[in-house]
C-alpha cells in the first residue's frame, strides 16, 4: 500500500473500528468485544508498522480529498510523528490486552462502549501525530480530549473520579479555546491553516505582538496537555482517579503530544523569519521545561497515592523532554523521541502493575500497603524492574534517551546534565522507595501525617468486581512486555537510529515545506548520533545509583518529628497546598502561565 | 489559594494578557478586509465542484478531514454519556408517570411534530445549496421527537423514540462517513476524494458526495443527539436517586 | 467599529475565565466554558469578515457578481460549535453524576483530590 493510502487509513481504522465495536456490543459477549477491540488494535498497529517502514526516513505525505495544500488538509508524518502514533497504537494495543476481563461493567448492550472510547481516544491521537494542518489539530486534539474525559469519570460511583474529569475537561478545554483564538490570529495574518504554508506565509511579515500572542495562545492548549509548570496541576488529579488502562494511555502517550505538538508548529510555522526568533524559544521553553522538571520530582517525591505518585513522576519528564526540544538541535529531538517511546512503555508497565495492586488491594496507598504485596513476587520484581528503568539504567531506552538528551543539552549549558540526572533519580528513588515498601516490606510503616494537605490512596474502588478470582495472567504478561520492550529499544540501534533520520527531518523546516507543497525527494539535512556512549551509559548508571541509595535512605530512616518545622519542610508544604484540587485556582494558574510566557518571549524580540 | 489570592492572581495575569490582545489586534489587517486568500479559493473550488454552498463544500469537501473529526467527536459523545449517565448498581429503574396536558397543547404537538420532520429532512437535504446541511437538519429532527414530550408526556416520547434502532443507526452513519472517505481512495487516490458525479449546479444532486455526506450525517446527528437527550432524560425522569431510596422515600 | 470587534473577543473569554476563576458552581462554570468558546465564534467571523460582502451561498447569487465574506472561518465556526455543544454534554452529565455522590457543585466543596 501507498503511504497515501496508510496515512488516512491510521486514523479511519480506529474510528471504524469503534463504531463496529458499539455495534457488536450489543450483540456480542464481553469477550467477543474483548476480541475484536485487540483486532482492531492489532491492525492499527500493522497498519503504522507498514507506514513507518514505507516511508523510511522521509516525509510521507497524504492529500486528503485530491486536494492539494493550498485549499485542503494534508497528512504528513515523519518518523517522528509516525513513531508517535505507532507508540500510542502499541500502548493501546497493551491496553485493549491487560483490560480483557478487567472490567465487568457496563453489562449487556453497551459492553462494547469502554473498548470503542479507547479506539476514538486512539484516533484522535493518531490524527493528531500525523496532520500537517493546523485547525484539523485542533479538532483532532478535541476528539482525544472528549474521549478521555469520558474514560477518566468512568468510575461513576466513586465522586474524586468525576471531580478529576471535570477539572481535566475544564481546563484543556478552556486552553482549546485559547488555541482556537490563537489559529484565529494566525489566520487572520497569514489567510492560511496548512502548517507549511502557514510558515512560508508569515516569512513576509515582520515579528511583532501579533505573532507573539498568536504562538502564546496556540502553545497554551498544547502546554495543558503536555502538563508544564504551571498548566500542569489537572493531571495528577486526573490521573489519580481514571482508570488504570486510562492511565496508561494518558501517562504514556497523551501527555507527550503536547511537547510533539509545540515543537511541530513551531519548527514548521515559528522557527522562520517573521515567527518567533530561535533565542526566545530557547530560553523561555528550557526554562519552563526545568521548572517542570524539578517541581515534578519534588512533588513526585512527596505522594503516598501510587498513581499519584507515577503521574507526578511523568509531570517531571515532561520537563525534561521540553527542556532537550527546546534546544532547537536534531540532537535534542532524537534524544527527546527515543525518551518519550522508552518512557511511554515504562510508564504503562508502571500503571498496569499499580493496577494489579489496585485489584488486589482496592488500595494504591504506599503507607497503608507496606509489606502486604510480599505474595505477588513477579509483580514486585517487574515493579523494581520499571523503577530503575524510570531512573535511567541502561540499557533501557530511557537511559539511552537521557543520555542523548544530557549530550544534547550539555552542548548548550554544561549544567543541564544534572537536572536530568536528579530529575530521573529521584522519581525513580520514589518508585523504587514505593515497591520496596509494599513487595518486600522494608523499614518501619511510615506514621500517618494527620492534617497534612495529601491523598491518601486507600479506599479507592477496586476495578474488577470478583476480587476472589485469581490474578488474569495478562495483568502481569502485558506490564513484562511493555518493559521488555523498552529495554529494546534502548538496545537495538536500529530504532534510534530511524529517529535519528526522523530528527533530521522533524528539525528541517524548508524540506517540510517542499514535501508537502511539491512533494520532491528532498535529502534531509545531517543525521544525528544515537549510540551509546560512555559518559552516557555512566550518567544512566548514576541516575539508578543515586535512585537506589535515595530510596533506601527513605526507607530505612524514619523523619524526626522537628524536621517538620524547617523552611524547606514549610516551603514543600505550602507548594503542596497549591496542588488545592481547585477548578479556579488552576485556571488562575493557567492565566498566570500565559501572561509570564507572553511576558518571556516578548521581552527576547 | 484564598478566595483574595485567586483573584489576585487572575487580575494581574488578566491585564497582561489583555495588553497583549490589545496590541495584537491593532497589528491585525483592518477588519472588513478584501484580503481573503483561502476563502477565494474555496470559492472557487467549490464552484469548480458545482456547490452552490461553499461553506458546505468547505465542510464536505474541501476539508472534509476535519468534519470525520468533528462527527467523531459526537459519536464519542454519545458513546461516553452512554457510558457516564449509565445506572449505577444503588439506582433503580422507575416508570414514567403518565402527565396531564391541554388538548390544545396536544394538538399543537400533533401537528408541529411532522412539519418539523418535513423541515429537518429538507434542510439535510438541501445542505449543499442553501444555508444548513446535516448538522443543523439532524438537529432539527431530532428536536422534532422531543415536541412529543413537550406537547404529551415521557411515555409518548419513548413509544416515538426506538433507542435501540437509534444507536444503531447513529453507529452506522458514523461508520459510513469513513466508509465513503474509503470509498474515495479505493474510486479516486485519496481518501475523501469527491468522486460521485457532480450533477447540474444549483440542484439537490449537485456536488457529489457532498449530499451524501451530509445525509450521513444528518442521521448520525439526529439519532446521536436523541440517544444523548434519553440518556439526560433518563436521569432526571426514571432514575431514582440513590438516598431518597434509602430512606424509603420513592 | 475597527479593532473592537476583535477586542470585543478577547474581552468575552477574559470575562469567561473570570467567571471560571470565581465559580461557585459547577453549571455556572461550564456555562462560563460556552462563553469562553463564544469568543472563538466571533474572532473567526470578525477576521472573515469583508466589507459590502454577502454570504457565500451562490443558490441565487450569480458567481462574480458581488464579493462574499471568508467561507473557511464560517466552516471552522460550525466545527467548533459541535464540539463545544458535546464537550458541554459530556461535562453535564459528569456534573449530573457529581451532585448525586457529591450533593454538591460548589467546586469549592470538593476536596478529594489535593497534595
Amino acid at each position: 500500500m501507498t503511504e497515501a493510502a496508510l496515512l488516512p487509513l491510521a486514523v479511519a481504522v480506529p474510528l471504524l473500528g469503534a463504531a463496529l465495536l458499539a455495534l457488536a456490543g450489543r450483540i456480542l459477549p464481553r469477550t467477543g468485544c474483548d476480541i475484536l477491540a485487540t483486532g482492531c488494535a492489532g491492525a492499527e498497529v500493522v497498519c503504522l508498522v507498514l507506514l513507518w517502514t514505507h516511508s523510511g526516513g522521509r516525509l510521507a505525505t497524504a492529500d486528503l480529498g485530491g486536494w492539494p495544500a493550498r485549499l485542503g488538509i494534508v497528512l504528513a508524518a515523519d518518523p517522528i510523528g509516525a513513531g508517535l502514533a505507532l507508540l500510542v497504537a502499541v500502548l493501546v494495543l497493551a491496553v485493549v490486552v491487560y483490560a480483557w476481563r478487567y472490567f465487568d461493567e457496563p453489562t449487556g448492550e453497551h459492553a462494547g462502549a469502554f473498548p470503542a472510547l479507547i479506539l476514538l481516544f486512539e484516533a484522535g491521537m493518531a490524527g493528531f501525530a500525523l496532520t500537517g494542518d493546523l485547525f484539523n489539530a485542533f479538532v483532532f486534539f478535541e476528539l482525544m480530549g472528549a474521549a478521555a474525559y469520558a474514560l477518566t469519570g468512568y468510575h461513576i460511583e466513586d465522586p474524586r473520579p468525576l471531580h478529576g474529569a471535570l477539572t481535566f475537561g475544564i481546563v484543556t478545554s478552556f486552553a482549546a479555546y485559547c488555541s482556537l483564538l490563537g489559529i484565529g490570529l494566525l489566520y487572520a495574518r497569514t489567510g492560511e491553516l496548512n502548517l507549511a504554508r502557514l510558515g512560508g506565509q508569515l516569512a513576509a511579515h515582520h515579528t511583532d505582538v501579533l505573532t507573539v500572542a498568536a504562538f502564546v495562545l496556540i502553545a497554551t492548549a498544547l502546554l495543558v496537555k503536555a502538563a508544564a509548570v504551571p498548566f500542569h496541576f489537572w493531571l495528577p488529579d486526573a490521573h489519580a482517579v481514571a482508570p488504570t488502562p486510562v492511565c496508561m494511555l494518558m501517562s504514556g502517550a497523551m501527555v507527550e503530544l503536547g511537547v510533539y505538538g509545540i515543537a511541530r508548529v513551531y519548527w514548521t510555522v515559528f522557527s522562520g523569519p517573521g515567527g518567533i526568533p530561535h533565542q526566545a524559544f530557547r530560553t523561555t521553553f528550557t526554562a519552563l521545561g526545568l521548572l517542570t522538571a524539578l517541581l515534578g520530582a519534588l512533588m513526585c517525591w512527596q505522594q503516598r497515592h501510587l498513581k499519584r505518585l507515577l503521574a507526578f513522576s511523568t509531570v517531571s519528564h515532561v520537563g525534561l523532554f521540553l527542556v532537550s526540544v527546546a534546544l532547537l538541535t536534531s540532537d535534542g529531538v532524537v534524544g527527546t523521541a527515543v525518551y518519550v517511546a522508552a518512557h511511554g512503555l515504562v510508564k504503562a508497565a508502571l500503571f498496569a502493575l499499580s493496577g494489579v495492586l489496585l485489584d488486589r488491594f482496592g488500595s494504591v496507598d504506599e503507607h497503608g500497603l507496606h509489606g502486604r504485596g510480599r505474595e505477588l513476587r513477579t509483580v514486585g520484581v517487574l515493579f523494581l524492574a520499571g523503577a530503575l528503568a524510570l531512573a535511567g539504567l541502561p540499557p533501557f531506552g530511557t537511559g539511552l534517551g537521557k543520555a542523548l538528551g544530557e549530550d544534547a543539552a550539555g552542548h548548550w549549558q554544561p549544567w543541564l546534565p544534572a537536572v536530568f540526572v536528579a530529575a530521573s533519580a529521584v522519581t525513580g528513588a520514589a518508585v523504587l522507595r514505593a515497591a520496596l515498601r509494599i513487595f518486600w516490606g522494608a523499614g518501619p510503616v511510615p506514621r500517618n501525617r494527620p492534617g497534612e494537605e495529601e491523598t491518601t490512596g486507600e479506599g479507592e474502588e477496586p476495578e474488577i468486581r470478583s476480587p476472589r478470582r485469581t490474578l488474569p495472567p495478562t495483568m502481569t504478561v502485558v506490564p513484562a512486555a511493555l518493559l521488555a520492550l523498552a529495554a529494546l529499544v534502548g538496545a537495538l540501534p536500529d530504532v534510534a537510529a530511524a529517529l535519528a533520520r526522523g530528527a533530521a527531518v522533524f528539525t528541517d523546516p524548508a524540506g517540510y515545506t517542499a514535501a508537502v507543497l511539491t512533494q520532491p525527494d528532498a535529502p534531509p539535512g545531517p543525521v544525528p548520533a544515537a549510540d551509546w556512549t560512555a559518559t552516557g551509559v555512566l550518567l544512566g548508571l548514576l541516575s539508578a545509583g543515586i535512585a537506589v541509595a535515595l530510596a533506601g535512605t527513605a526507607v530505612h530512616r524514619e523523619i524526626p518529628a522537628r524536621r517538620s518545622r524547617h523552611p524547606a519542610a514549610r516551603a514543600v508544604r505550602a507548594l503542596r497546598r497549591q496542588h488545592s484540587g481547585h477548578l479556579g485556582d488552576y485556571l488562575a494558574w493557567l492565566a498566570l502561565g500565559v501572561a509570564v510566557v507572553c511576558v518571556a518571549i516578548a521581552v527576547q524580540i | 489559594m484564598t478566595a483574595r489570592a485567586r483573584l489576585a492572581v487572575f487580575l494581574a495575569a488578566a491585564a497582561v494578557i489583555a495588553a497583549f490582545f490589545t496590541a495584537a489586534c491593532t497589528d491585525l489587517p483592518p477588519f472588513g478586509t478584501d484580503s481573503h486568500p483561502y476563502g477565494e479559493r474555496a470559492v472557487a473550488a467549490a464552484l469548480d465542484r458545482r456547490t452552490a454552498n461553499v461553506v458546505s463544500a468547505v465542510n464536505f469537501d474541501i476539508r472534509a478531514f476535519d468534519t470525520l473529526g468533528e462527527e467523531s467527536i459526537l459519536f464519542g459523545t454519545v458513546l461516553g454519556a452512554t457510558l457516564l449517565l449509565r445506572r449505577a448498581r444503588d439506582e433503580r429503574h422507575r416508570r414514567a408517570e403518565a402527565d396531564r396536558v391541554m388538548p390544545t397543547t396536544r394538538l399543537f404537538g400533533a401537528l408541529l411534530l411532522p412539519v418539523t420532520l418535513v423541515v429537518g429532512v429538507y434542510i439535510v437535504a438541501h445542505g449543499q445549496l442553501s444555508p444548513g446541511g446535516g448538522f443543523q437538519g439532524g438537529v432539527v429532527l431530532a428536536t422534532a421527537l422531543h415536541l412529543a414530550y413537550v406537547a404529551a408526556d415521557y411515555r409518548a416520547l419513548k413509544k416515538l423514540r426506538p433507542l435501540a434502532v437509534l444507536d444503531v443507526a447513529d453507529s452506522l452513519a458514523a461508520a459510513s462517513y469513513s466508509l465513503i472517505g474509503l470509498a474515495g481512495m479505493i474510486a479516486g487516490g485519496a481518501f475523501l476524494k469527491n468522486v460521485l458525479p457532480l450533477g447540474t449546479f444549483n440542484t439537490v444532486t449537485s456536488g457529489g458526495t457532498v449530499p451524501v455526506l451530509n445525509a450521513a450525517v444528518g442521521v448520525e446527528v439526529a439519532c446521536g443527539l436523541i440517544a444523548l437527550l434519553a440518556h439526560f432524560l433518563d436521569q432526571a425522569v426514571e432514575l431514582t436517586d440513590p438516598d431518597q431510596q434509602r430512606y424509603g422515600d420513592t | 467599529m475597527g479593532t473592537w470587534v476583535f477586542l470585543a473577543a478577547g474581552w468575552v473569554l477574559l470575562i469567561a475565565l473570570y467567571g471560571l476563576v470565581t465559580s461557585r458552581n459547577l453549571i455556572h462554570a461550564i456555562g462560563c466554558l460556552a462563553v469562553a468558546q463564544s469568543s472563538t465564534y466571533l474572532l473567526l467571523l470578525a477576521v472573515g469578515y469583508r466589507r459590502d460582502a454577502t454570504a457565500p451561498i451562490y443558490s441565487d447569487l450569480t458567481p462574480g457578481t458581488r464579493p462574499v465574506v471568508d467561507p473557511v472561518v464560517q466552516a471552522l465556526a460550525l466545527t467548533d460549535v459541535v464540539v463545544g455543544a458535546t464537550v458541554t454534554a459530556l461535562l453535564l452529565a459528569l456534573t449530573i453524576q457529581l451532585r448525586k455522590r457529591h450533593h454538591t457543585v460548589d467546586p469549592q466543596a470538593l476536596t478529594g483530590l489535593k497534595g
